[in-house]
């Protein structure tokens, strides 16, 4: 078989050529987004941010940097930090060490009208009228009273809460009042809006459009940072990640280059169970019934192709995966940070 | 989504507007505000059953008689005698109860019957009008024997005696009496401002006990500054009490004046009546607002209302205190005592309330306020400080259970 078959059965079987990218976990946290960071201005940008509670470490260093128009999200299981980064972030609490710039300003509360924020302990004032409290929450951030109003129920009308808009929010169901309190954080048109796990306590439905949700705020130029467990979410939404735990950063990039930190899987099926082809693959492949599985070699699949057609191993199929964010949370968190994802997963599920 | 950006960046102030505006308008549509207006009427009602109860057993239990055992002639003019001289010196004469009508030359034993006595009975007379004999407990016989020898007198008179007509030449006041009615109105000052601080500022820390279990609290501190947190609560309780102030005020003074009650009646403050009631509304807002910003702050300590209990109990003390020693220096105006509850912050309004009361002076009040003013603002920042410090910790999940003793310490 010649070359160019080679390189036909190469095509046909893997799409476009995945590069072979060597790359060792604990780079620099900065290094995955450093592209976009010089190419885009930034929303955010924090370097060494710590916090420590009474003697904890609550954030170890935290460095981050969020394109503007980018959704970006924070994943790390419960206690990593990410609610505490969040909170120094929007100005709440105040950093022990290290500097943050939103917006182009040092101190947050400086820019708050242009900043939407949504907790993950989500709250209301109970007896408040639902257009009321979106009101409420568009005066907090400088959008006069009765625009507030208005645009209150407009909103509610838009997602199809109309009927709600004068009930008070203790007559409301929970999910009907996180809706409130999320249009509540949209109402003056943010240009930066930061979620704390906001897919928490959602049903499927109402998940689907948060998630649409967001995609048009980023469609129409506003930057989102969402805190999440749910790699999932992270997956489908975000241009770039910060991966938390244990109060650091181990990476901060793009949700590419965040995949390609570990090799693409390579499964391969062979007619023939031994040959002179078996010394071509790589010493850590796993045999498990006609099945043989192992990471993409450094030098990509052109020589193990070529030895394999070459020894007669009779490929049968052969799929070379692209690892997903969660085999790269787990190949850049650990493995006890990625069970503790999944643990928080299951019990939310529950 | 609009187009267009139309919200601007708020000022401390503005953002501590929106705060108070929301909570004013809470507070004041809340069935908590109508009990809140009914408040006085519960210890008005309650003092005026207690008084009248108390008023009702203290007139049976002060009211000691005076037993009469004497032939019934002589009883008959003792009585007579009595209800003459009662006329005229009223309630200083013991009530006279005949105890027996005495037969000719029956014996009859006044120590006996004291000690089979009924209750009010103090002494007992005997004898004649022309020689009474008088039984009962030392103490009580001597402060009343020159009563009973008026009585016994009158009794043996021949005619009545006549009691010349005295004529009254009333004055407005004397110097006695304006000092001791400007005490009196210092003292009712000083209770009226300790009682209001004590429940507002109750009032504020429930009120940001609930907001934390509202779990608003994170969402006005990531958009506004904690300081403009602070100002709004304290400014929208305070409006609240300016509210039940003129309707309690309102409604007082129609009582007062459909009871034909009149101000000039009683002796005016130093300062008058208008600058003392302004000066009150002065005083009782610097009072209220350096007491609800330290309860403001244990509200950001606190997380439960067993631990916003625990925590105020003593600032409730200590305040107690202040207002004591506000009270002790009532008296004592122009001495040191009187200067050092001036320039304690948390007395210096109730001090000042007296002062103003009973001194002329005006600048000292202008003082004590930029004083008190100054206080307000250092309480208000360190609380804010505090809050932000002890509440937003970590993320629900994250949050480290800890003793409120290791919270204090570390706070």
């Amino acid at each position: 078989m010649d070359a160019a078959l080679t390189k036909f059965l190469l095509l046909l079987l893997t799409g476009p050529a995945i590069p072979a990218r060597s790359m060792k976990l604990g780079e620099g946290p900065m290094a995955g987004n450093a592209g976009n960071a010089e190419t885009r201005p930034l929303a955010i940008e924090a370097r060494g941010l710590v916090k420590r509670f009474d003697g904890f470490t609550a954030v170890d260093g935290v460095d981050l940097a969020v394109p503007e128009g980018s959704i970006y999200g924070i994943l790390g299981p419960n206690g990593a930090g990410k609610t505490t980064t969040l909170r120094m972030l929007l100005g709440i609490i105040d950093p022990d060490v290290g500097l943050r710039r939103v917006l182009g300003h040092d101190r947050p509360h400086e820019v708050a009208h242009t900043i939407g924020y949504l907790p993950e302990e989500r709250g209301l004032y109970p007896a408040m009228k639902a257009y009321e409290a979106i009101a409420f929450l568009g005066a907090l951030r400088g959008l006069p009273l009765a625009e507030g109003r208005r645009r209150g129920r407009e909103l509610l009308e838009e997602h199809g809460l109309g009927y709600a808009a004068d009930r008070q929010i203790r007559q409301l169901s929970k999910g009907m009042a996180q809706q409130v309190q999320l249009l509540g954080t949209l109402v003056h048109d943010p240009r930066l809006v930061v979620f704390d796990e906001p897919f928490s306590g959602l049903d499927a439905l109402n998940q689907g459009k948060l998630e649409r949700m967001i995609r048009a705020l980023a469609a129409k130029g506003t930057t989102v940072i969402f805190s999440t467990h749910v790699i999932a979410h992270a997956e489908r939404l975000c241009d770039e990640v910060a991966i938390i735990a244990g109060g650091k950063v181990p990476f901060a990039g793009p949700v590419d280059v965040a995949r390609d930190r570990i090799r693409p899987q390579v499964r391969l099926e062979t007619r023939a169970s031994d040959g002179p082809w078996r010394s071509a693959l790589p010493a850590e492949a796993r045999h498990e019934g006609n099945f043989w599985y192992f990471s993409l070699p450094e030098s990509g699949i052109e020589p193990l192709l070529r030895a394999l057609i070459e020894g007669e191993a009779g490929i049968l199929s052969l799929s070379i995966e692209r690892a997903g964010l969660h085999d790269a949370f787990v190949a850049i968190a650990g493995e006890a940070a990625a069970r503790a994802l999944e643990e928080e997963k299951e019990e939310a599920r529950r | 989504m609009s187009e267009q950006r139309r919200s601007g960046r708020l000022s401390t102030l503005a953002a501590a507007y929106v705060v108070a505006r929301r909570d004013f308008v809470a507070i004041l549509f809340s069935r908590s505000f109508i009990f809140f207006l009914l408040g006085p009427l519960f210890p008005i009602v309650v003092g005026g059953l207690a008084g009248g109860i108390g008023q009702s057993v203290k007139e049976q239990a002060d009211r000691p008689e005076l037993g009469i055992a004497m032939s019934a002639e002589d009883v008959a003019a003792m009585r007579s005698a009595h209800q003459r001289i009662a006329g005229q010196i009223g309630l200083s004469m013991p009530v006279l109860v005949t105890v027996k009508e005495l037969a000719p030359g029956e014996a009859f034993d006044p120590a006996a019957a004291m000690r089979a006595n009924r209750a009010n009975l103090a002494a007992i007379v005997t004898g004649t009008p022309a020689a009474p004999v008088l039984t009962g407990p030392d103490e009580r016989i001597r402060d009343w024997q020159g009563r009973v020898a008026l009585l016994a007198a009158e009794a043996r008179a021949s005619s009545p005696a006549t009691y010349p007509e005295v004529t009254l030449a009333g004055i407005a006041t004397s110097k006695a009496d304006q000092t001791h009615s400007r005490l009196v109105t210092a003292q009712l000052g000083q209770t009226v401002l300790f009682l209001l601080t004590m429940l507002l500022a109750g009032m504020v820390l429930s009120n940001l006990v609930e907001e934390k279990g509202n779990k608003i609290i994170e969402v006005l501190a990531a958009a506004i500054p904690m300081d403009a947190v602070f100002l709004g609560k304290l400014f929208a309780m305070l409006a609240v009490s300016w509210v039940g102030i003129t309707v309690w005020g309102l409604t007082g003074s129609a009582v007062w004046l459909a009871a034909g009650g009149s101000l000039q009646d009683y002796p005016a403050p130093a300062l008058g009546w208008p600058t003392f009631l302004a000066l009150g509304v002065v005083y009782f807002s610097l009072g209220y607002l350096l007491l609800g910003s330290i309860f403001l702050a244990i509200g950001s300590m606190a997380s439960t209302v067993r631990e916003v209990q625990t925590l105020s109990m003593p600032v409730t003390m200590l305040q107690l205190l202040n207002f004591f020693f506000a009270s002790y220096a009532l008296s004592r105006s122009g001495t040191a005592v009187e200067l050092a509850a001036i320039a304690v912050p948390f007395s210096s309004p109730f001090a000042m309330l007296a002062r103003a009361a009973q001194d002329g002076a005006v600048w000292p009040h202008v003082a004590a306020i930029g004083w008190q003013l100054l206080w307000v603002a250092v309480l208000v920042r360190g609380g804010a400080a505090l809050f932000r410090k002890r509440v937003m910790k970590s993320g629900p999940a994250g949050t480290v259970k800890r003793s409120l003793w290791q919270r204090l310490r570390s706070a």
